[in-house]
């Protein structure tokens, strides 16, 4: 997983609450065999709307997406985290993320900033009308700012953490990679292996 | 401090604990197919990631493979076993693809190497896994990421079980199989009973099973909620295991004996739970709803969903029925069925196959009764045909396949259709697991060939009855 401390990129405004993990990407795509190319599946439905928001040239490079209120609700499908991620997201900002998607995406490397509802609304206002402008997102400083608007923004301090330090469960686990050789070099001999005998 | 099997084989895989998180736990073996481990390899390639051990790695073809000759025909199917050759490729994993010698269920082929040995720590992105606790080994299955984190570490951070002992007392009468015994179980523990705990299953009648009916137990342990079943290993354990190609030799043999013979729960050891069956009361058992849980005695009938004190269970009842499309109050008996499927990771091995050829020996499918029988393992397949017994099938008009999860689950060529109705010696029973709209009865393997020769839910007693001939009494009980 990389570091995160901060990102810059272009602020994707996405007027609606309730994105729940089927309209993030829905079930016919998952049966791929990779964790890449879901960017093709990211709000399917939505998208064959021609004015749904990631369908504007504008926000062709977008990176911060800013949603309404209980964002990534439903099913646990770490697909979601996924399809988002493929399509070039870092962060999504919103003032309350489903449980089990604020999770799935800390262990993949998205950020889940929460903001107050009322400085969502401002970013709204501000992305639209400056569209294609810029948020810059300070997880060392835990702030959002788009033009004049500075915004703190929560996390909790180890999902920050881990971030900061580009942890995923595994690089966490490498950490201790010598207590590791240590325990396989006292494993009794005759264990099995599964090369051939 | 006195300590369980289970805290036992945890203890001695503990890579690092540090107060307020989950232990770190070696992982001896890991086990992979191509369902739950692509996105796992594909999370490898994008960190950079190499696999950290793998002579510790076993993959093996089995969810999509078909049962008949010939390629794989579904192109989604196809895809996904093309990924595991290409991954193991990649990454240096040994694969046993279909059509190799050593192909088969997953967890047909890691005992059967000799790879599944008392006190390790073995892991597969399946919750049938469970199976290999049958040598006092701690198994269980994993999701995708976890899957990930074996590869890359070949350790797991894990919150600790609870441990539940399920002690079967005495004798189980002939004809009562490993199967019925583990039903019977889950009927009293209920699917949720062993939620949070490592089941060990003790007491004379586990002892005196064999080691393949001893991994039937252990493979329906996820069936009632635990995430692993266990046995503790003895002379039976080691006779199975002495020669197999993986297992220690010489000095080594030596040395792992006297490990393994110390892998029992003390006397004084407590469990978090027990729970008391007597091996006498037991007959062989199916299942009538959908869930593996909702299970009774052959000789019963269907249960009125209104018997039941518990709301829950009195709701899931009706829907059961409804969907197997039953009537209360009629006898288990008169359960007419239009498949019987012998096979699985459950009941696919050697001494299943035995068991079901000697009940069908002289007999005849019954008209309008499909019979399969897929061999769990390349090598189970070649062992039955030395023995005869795919003559004993086929003569009595049964169909003999190609190694494979087959009708187990509906994620290959053999399903059931809409509406039709199964005895299958598989695990689950649950609403579509062999096909959309398949009605399953979960039974033992004697259980399933009875019933493709009289073409109603029956046991081999019932053939006697009808005036066939009695099967062979060594094969009756599935024991060595």
């Amino acid at each position: 997983m990389e570091k995160f401390e901060t990102h810059t990129g272009i602020g994707v405004p996405l007027r609606r609450s309730n994105v729940d993990t089927d309209q993030i990407i829905p079930a016919e795509y998952l049966k791929r065999v990779t964790r890449t190319g879901f960017e093709d599946g990211l709000f399917a439905a939505w998208r064959k709307d021609e004015s749904f928001v990631l369908n504007n040239p504008v926000y062709a490079g977008g990176s911060v997406l800013v949603a309404g209120p209980d964002f990534g609700t439903g099913s646990s499908r770490e697909h979601a985290v996924w399809a988002l991620m493929n399509y070039g997201f870092r962060v999504v900002i919103s003032s309350r993320f489903a449980d089990i998607f604020r999770g799935n995406s800390g262990k993949q490397g998205l950020l889940t900033a929460i903001v107050a509802q009322d400085d969502v609304e401002l970013i709204w206002k501000h992305l639209e009308n400056n569209p294609g402008a810029e948020i810059t997102v300070d997880l060392v400083g835990r702030t959002v700012s788009a033009g004049e608007i500075v915004a703190p923004f929560e996390i909790d301090d180890y999902t920050r953490w881990r971030l900061l330090e580009g942890l995923d469960d595994i690089g966490l686990t490498l950490r201790h990679e010598d207590l590791v050789t240590d325990f396989e070099s006292r494993r009794p001999g005759h264990k099995p292996v599964t090369t051939p005998v | 401090m006195a300590g369980t099997l289970a805290e036992k084989v945890w203890d001695a895989h503990v890579v690092r604990r540090a107060e307020g998180e989950p232990d770190l736990l070696y992982i001896d073996l890991h086990l992979l197919h191509e369902v739950t481990s692509p996105q796992a390899f594909d999370g490898l390639r994008l960190a950079g990631r190499p696999v950290r051990r793998p002579d510790l790695t076993l993959a093996t073809e089995d969810h999509n493979v078909p049962t008949t000759p010939g390629p794989i025909t579904d192109p989604v199917s196809k895809v996904q076993v093309e990924t595991l050759r290409r991954n193991c490729d990649e990454f240096g994993v040994r694969l046993y693809p279909m059509g190799d010698a050593d192909q088969g269920i997953v967890h047909v082929v890691g005992p059967q190497l000799g790879l599944t040995q008392p006190g390790m720590t073995v892991v597969c992105g399946d919750s049938h896994t469970s199976t290999h606790g049958a040598f006092g080994a701690l198994a269980f299955g994993i999701g995708t990421s976890e899957v990930e984190h074996v590869l890359a570490t070949q350790t797991l951070p894990l919150k600790p079980f609870k441990t539940l002992a399920v002690n079967v007392r005495g004798a189980l009468p002939e004809g009562v199989t490993a199967k019925d015994v583990v039903l019977a179980v889950i009927a009293k523990i209920g699917t949720g009973g062993g939620q949070g705990y490592v089941i060990e299953y003790r007491g004379e009648a586990i002892e005196a099973l064999s080691m393949e009916a001893r991994m039937t137990v252990c493979n329906m342990s996820i069936e009632a909620g635990a995430r692993a079943g266990m046995i503790a290993p003895d002379q039976t354990t080691f006779d199975y295991l002495k020669g197999r190609p993986h297992a220690p030799t010489g000095a080594d043999w030596d040395a792992a004996v006297a490990d393994w013979t110390a892998l029992r729960s003390d006397d004084d050891a407590v469990f978090d739970a027990e729970v008391e069956l007597d091996a006498a009361q037991l007959t062989p058992f199916v299942t009538w709803g959908t869930n593996p849980g909702q299970g009774l005695p052959l000789s019963e009938s269907v249960p009125d969903p209104e018997s039941f004190a518990d709301e829950s269970d009195r709701v899931a009842a009706a829907n059961a029925l409804t969907y197997m499309g039953l009537e209360p109050g009629t006898p288990l008996r008169d359960i007419k069925v239009d498949t019987v499927f012998v096979g699985s990771c459950t009941n696919g091995r050697i001494e299943d196959l035995r068991a079901a050829a000697a009940v069908v020996q002289g007999h005849r499918v019954a008209d309008g009764v499909r019979m399969l029988v897929v061999p769990g393992s390349a090598k189970v397949r070649l062992q039955a045909e030395s023995e005869g017994l795919d003559k004993v099938f086929t003569d009595a008009g049964a169909e003999w396949r190609l190694p494979g999860c087959s009708m187990c689950l509906g994620m290959n060529p053999d399903t059931l259709a809409p509406g039709e109705r199964s005895a299958s010696t598989s695990n689950r029973n649950f609403e579509g697991r062999q096909g959309k709209g398949g009605r399953t009865h979960l039974v033992s393997p004697l259980v399933a060939a009875a019933t493709a020769v009289l073409g109603t839910l029956s046991s081999p007693a019932d053939l006697q009855t009808a005036g066939g001939r009695a099967p062979l009494a060594s094969a009756t009980t599935g024991e060595a």
